[in-house]
């Protein structure tokens, strides 16, 4: 693409790119803190995760107020109205996964002291391993604009929601089997929701990568397997 | 040239058509086969960098450069389904129903009142009572006669410049044309005066089919429904206005309103 005549202009775009880059990058490391806190019941680790979304929520009001500036001032139009535009959005979802990344660290506070039926852990790492590989490939479909790569993401998310929807009826078989379970299998249950909600807020960014890169929002609905809140689940 | 979808342009007229349209100054090639639509009641913007040949085409519509020798149009410019490139059309007739106002403000050095009831005379016999009421009419559609009621013996040129283009806008109106084009109508103007003049075409679109060239873009994306982008002769693309502005279809479009060339 040939660039702005006026540089500045150029300049401030380029910013508001390395900014999102760092928030995504700052909110992949929150949510594997999270879950390595969670794994190894290490509260140190889950203090680091809390402190580190103070940053993130940072950058984003940074990002705002760049982007209001900047519609002030560049009255900006097409890839340029989109780019913007597509910044702000992402930013507040990028916001919102770092908050729910920091929910899990505060539960693996909560937990630290406790145990918990071994083979849990390997869900949950399991799925979170799933949503941080969405997170990765939606933010290198960003900084590529490869609304391809993004597409994906946003059709894998019904994988995670799979996952989901198992880990739930397993956390269920372990509050039955015993009923001491069921205070550590909760923080779990809401835990693994988290992750849940990163995989949609990770769909959302690949449907505004797909808004920037094309012009035309995704009308299709997305595949979407979480069926905890429409059903009743029963334990295995 | 990439044309928007049909369901888009479904149930509007088409006031003028231009097709195939050629321009020359002298051997120069200005206009390289437009073709496109005016559709009736819709304002029609087009944008462009200088010399890409917006304003030629503004000209044609109502043949104004009939006025300069060397000059020659080719193709045929559909008004209501007549051509208007025909060499028998009436031109004092042509130029009473598209009406064309100018990018910097040309009263005549007259009274406001004059300044209208001369251009209607130029075209209709009436009687002045008649005529008063035309004059009134045209300055309340043109938003000016709650400015210039108590003054309408006083000279065109005391008037500011803002207020001297809704009087020329004032002039046009009065003469009762179907089409207003208008050429850079605010470029010599403040923001108020621009927010008045944007306002009123919203007003005169109800009953005009306009067209209006800008080298504004934001104005361009304001005030009009439909967008042509010309660059270098040339008829880039031509489609529904929000579309245009948030995304284009030619990646000279969107050079060009972004800032990135021209």
């Amino acid at each position: 693409m040939n660039e702005h005549t006026v540089k500045s202009y150029e300049e401030e775009l380029k910013l508001l790119d390395r900014r999102i880059a760092q928030m995504g990058g700052y909110a992949e490391k929150l949510l594997g803190q999270a879950m390595d806190a969670l794994e190894r019941r290490d509260p140190k680790l889950a203090e680091t995760a809390v402190a580190s979304d103070v940053i993130i929520d940072q950058i984003e009001r940074e990002l705002q107020e760049q982007v209001i500036v900047m519609i002030a001032r560049r009255q900006p139009l097409a890839n340029d109205l989109r780019h913007i535009m597509t910044v702000l959005k992402i930013a507040g979802d990028l916001e919102r996964i770092g908050d729910l990344a920091k929910n899990i660290a505060k539960r693996a506070l909560a937990v630290a002291g406790e145990s918990y039926p071994k083979p849990l852990m390997t869900g949950m790492r399991h799925m979170t391993e799933m949503v941080q590989s969405q997170l990765k490939d939606v933010l290198d479909a960003l900084t590529a604009l490869d609304a391809d790569k993004a597409m994906e993401v946003w059709r894998s998310d019904q994988e995670v929601d799979a996952m989901y929807n198992s880990l739930f009826r397993e956390l269920l078989t372990y509050m039955m089997e015993d009923p001491r379970n069921i205070g550590i299998c909760t923080h779990f249950l809401f835990g693994a929701k988290n992750i849940e909600r990163i995989g949609d807020h990770t769909t959302n960014i690949a449907e505004n990568v797909h808004y920037l890169v094309h012009g035309v929002p995704i009308t299709d609905d997305r595949p979407k397997g979480d069926k905890t809140s429409s059903t009743l689940i029963t334990p295995r | 040239m990439n044309v928007m979808s049909k369901d888009v342009d479904a149930g509007l007229t088409e006031k003028i058509s231009v097709r195939n349209l050629k321009f020359y100054y002298g051997t120069t090639l200005a206009l390289k086969s437009i073709t496109l639509p005016l559709y009736e009641r819709q304002v029609t913007a087009f944008i462009g960098p200088s010399g890409c040949g917006k304003s030629t085409l503004l000209r044609v519509l109502n043949r104004m450069y009939d006025l300069y020798p060397n000059q020659r149009a080719e193709g045929e410019v559909l008004f209501d389904g007549e051509n208007i490139l025909d060499p028998k059309q009436d031109l004092n007739l042509l130029r009473s129903r598209i009406g064309m106002v100018f990018q910097k403000p040309t009263p005549f050095p007259m009274t406001i009142y004059e300044n209208i009831a001369f251009g209607i005379r130029l075209y209709e016999r009436l009687p002045n009572s008649e005529i008063e009421g035309r004059v009134e009419t045209a300055l309340q559609k043109a938003a000016l006669w709650g400015e210039v009621k108590d003054k309408l013996q006083s000279s065109g040129l005391s008037l500011s410049g803002g207020q001297q283009q809704r009087l020329c806008i004032a002039r046009t109106v009065a003469i009762r044309p179907e089409v207003i084009l208008f050429d850079e109508p605010c470029s010599a103007l403040d923001p108020i005066s621009t927010a008045k003049i944007e306002e009123l075409i919203d007003e005169l679109k109800n009953e005009f089919t306009i067209a209006i060239v800008t080298h504004n873009m934001q104005q361009a994306a304001r005030v009009s429904q439909r967008t042509a982008f010309m660059y270098l002769g040339e008829l880039v693309e031509f489609g529904d206005t929000k579309k245009l502005f948030t995304s284009p279809s030619d990646n000279r479009t969107q050079d060009y309103i972004t800032g990135r060339f021209g």
